[in-house]
């Protein structure tokens, strides 16, 4: 693979979201495509309603595994407050996801599925290969309800593509 | 197929998959952010003798016993569990340990989840043990290996500190296979493990030997690596703070230390004479600072108030510019207690009798948070008890103690034998929820099952209270607000020392048990 530029997403919102596990599955996708992988996040207070960050960065050679500040790709916040709180994260030129989740509430029906939802518009803006973001879908979710959220991703993904 | 052997770990559970590799037979730990991952990631393995233990002290002692008696054997804790180790810490480096004994500290700087930022590499010095520091989840794996190595050249037990940014990191790891590695013999030798002050003198005269011998063995490590690219700018640096000044700073020269402790001086001094400026970029404490400026070379390095906190990427151009700290931890979404937690009803109680409470570490210091803000301390572990003792001599009435069920077991059981052995009369309020909850439901002696789960001697609260010298020992529902006021009041109008265990099973098990069984 030729030299790629490191790529930052930053996953926000707060505990019992779904966070980690949208983070997870996006790392565990770049990783089979090949390339090298840092994803950084606390835990231990996350269940508890607390703010939650994972920061998810793949490229050629990563080092830091905290996206420095002003070097956000994408920003994919699943709560008002957190997206206004990390705006700043944003490289000149980054994208905001927020928008696309609130239209997400409406066109999904188990809200359950929104972090798959989101993953899969964002996969649409990434170079990974869709079988490798399948795959990690099955490694995540342990093939428990892996059919379901493969549904989902695969149509946010071609929505994703006609944006 | 080199594909299928390439795995997305974390920092803990890629060490703890360089400890199994390298033959390791024997873990112990206790829960604590962000160690937890090591032993739960080794308990899936039949190969490895894991357990959950009471407290890190007693997880040290049985972890380091087995080294000594022939097995490779891993401790693991979080920065503030190894002060409970501490006592057996220091004398370790004394004895030996055998076969190969390696304990990891797995420190908090920017506190996500702790009551300090300790700076645990200073702990590598002061009980005279050699220290690795892996920057990243494949340099532990790595890592882990040597220091079980290293441990086992030099007889001398091995310390590895990882941070938050490194335990909970996850990186593309490439697993390799174990290598079973041969139970040592066990012969006896009380010179050596018998540590009275005649054998502890000449075993603290063959330490020092070794330190030096440990010292050129630093120099020569390769995990102390110099980088020679512009050399207008050299950095001395160690863990994460090697990642976000190489993000920062791609061409300039670089010692990378992860070999921190003996220090390599001679390396250092060679490294300055390479490069024009040299600057030392270092989290928390001026551990390697002191002793750049101890060897009489002129550093640049942080100012002090970059102390405080965790390293960002992007702080590291005000690092090398000297500039003080501007930036303050961000405002973030605090935690609470789980809609339906048990702990809630008992802090509106205590609330209500307008009590003064001496709190613990556990999922219930959350009740200090308005609007209950009806916990008043909170220092260590099993501070709950023993505080409530000192609050005690000075006011006269209205305070109760509360402590966790798995709190309780770690350090509370002293305090509550010092309570009634001190005639000292009031009631101690057991939150019994079943588990280890805070760090993510973990079980301990008095849930009956082992870290593999399977059933075990069940310890009863009821009954060691009462042996420890409760005068009364009530149980009752948490959620049972009306009968827990009357309770705490009729307790508190007795001369008697009571034990109230409130007992609920915590929301998040029983949320899990549900999904388990469908």
């Amino acid at each position: 693979m030729a030299d790629q530029e490191t790529i930052n997403i930053l996953f926000c919102g707060t505990g019992g979201q779904g966070i980690l596990t949208a983070a997870e599955i996006c790392g565990w996708a770049a990783m089979l495509d090949g390339y090298h992988v840092k994803k950084s996040e606390v835990h231990g207070m996350a269940q508890r309603g607390g703010s939650v960050e994972s920061h998810l960065r793949f490229g050629t050679a990563v080092y830091s595994p905290l996206i420095p500040k002003g070097e956000v790709d994408y920003l994919v916040a699943f709560e008002t407050g957190e997206n206004s709180r990390l705006k700043n994260f944003l490289k000149p030129g980054g994208q905001e996801m927020f928008n696309e989740l609130e239209k997400a509430v409406n066109k999904i029906e188990d809200k359950r599925y929104i972090n798959t939802y989101i993953i899969g518009l964002l996969s649409a803006k990434l170079k990974i290969n869709e079988a490798s973001w399948l795959q990690a879908i099955e490694l995540v979710f342990h093939n428990k309800h892996a059919e379901e959220n493969k549904k989902i991703f695969l149509f946010a993904r071609k929505q994703g593509g006609e944006l | 197929m080199e594909k299928t052997r390439q795995v997305f770990l974390s920092g803990d559970e890629a060490l703890a998959q360089g400890a199994y590799e390298a033959g390791l037979k024997v873990a112990c730990s206790y829960p604590g952010t962000p160690a937890t991952e090591i032993l739960e990631y080794l308990a899936q393995f039949p190969e490895v003798d894991t357990q959950w233990s009471v407290n890190e002290k007693v997880a040290f002692e049985v972890a380091l016993a087995s080294a000594i008696a022939g097995l490779r054997s891993l401790y693991s804790s979080k920065h503030v569990g190894l002060n409970v180790a501490m006592d057996p810490l220091m004398t370790s480096a004394y004895t030996g340990v055998n076969a190969g004994f390696v304990a990891v500290t797995a420190d908090d700087p920017g506190l996500h989840s702790s009551q300090n930022e300790q700076d645990n590499r200073l702990l590598a010095k002061i009980a005279k043990v050699p220290l690795l520091e892996p920057a990243s989840p494949r340099e532990a794996y790595e890592y882990i290996k040597i220091a079980f190595q290293i441990s086992e050249d030099f007889d001398i037990p091995v310390l590895v500190r990882l941070t938050t940014r490194v335990a909970h990191t996850k990186e593309n790891v490439t697993l390799g296979t174990r290598t079973e590695v041969d139970q040592k013999s066990f012969k006896v030798d009380i010179q050596k493990y018998v540590m009275v002050p005649g054998n502890a003198y000449k075993k603290h005269v063959a330490l020092e030997k070794k330190l030096i011998q440990l010292q050129e063995l630093s120099e020569r490590s390769p995990l102390n690596r110099m980088e020679l690219n512009d050399p207008a700018l050299g950095i001395i640096c160690d863990s994460v703070a090697y990642l976000y000044a190489k993000e920062n700073f791609p061409n300039a020269s670089y010692l990378k230390l992860g070999f921190t402790y003996p220090f390599p001086e001679n390396k250092i001094r060679e490294f300055a004479g390479k490069v024009r400026e040299l600057v030392v970029i270092e989290e928390l404490e001026p551990f390697i600072e002191e002793e750049v400026a101890r060897l009489g070379l002129k550093a640049k390095a942080k100012h002090p108030s970059f102390r405080v906190g965790e390293l960002r990427p992007e702080y590291i151009p005000d690092l090398i510019a000297q500039k003080e700290k501007t930036d303050q931890p961000a405002v973030t979404r605090q935690p609470v207690l789980c809609p339906g937690c048990s702990h809630q009803p008992v802090f509106s109680v205590l609330k209500k009798l307008g009590l003064t409470v001496t709190g613990d570490i556990g999922c219930y210091t959350l009740g200090a948070l308005a609007p209950l803000s009806s916990l008043h301390t909170c220092l260590c572990m099993g501070s709950g008890i023993t505080f409530f003792e000192g609050f005690k001599k000075a006011l006269s009435q209205n305070v109760v103690g509360v402590i966790g069920d798995s709190t309780f077991v770690h350090t509370g059981i002293p305090g509550l034998i010092n309570l009634a052995y001190n005639r000292t009369k009031g009631v101690i309020i057991i939150l019994d929820n079943g588990t280890t909850a805070m760090t993510g439901s973990q079980n301990h002696p008095a849930t009956g099952l082992t870290v593999k789960k399977e059933p075990t001697r069940k310890l009863s609260l009821e009954s060691i209270c009462a042996s420890c010298g409760a005068d009364n020992v009530d149980v009752i529902s948490s959620y049972k607000v009306k009968e827990l006021e009357e309770l705490v009041a009729k307790r508190l109008a007795e001369d008697a020392l009571t034990v109230i265990i409130t007992r609920a099973t915590c929301q998040i098990v029983l949320k899990r048990e549900k999904r388990t069984n469908g």
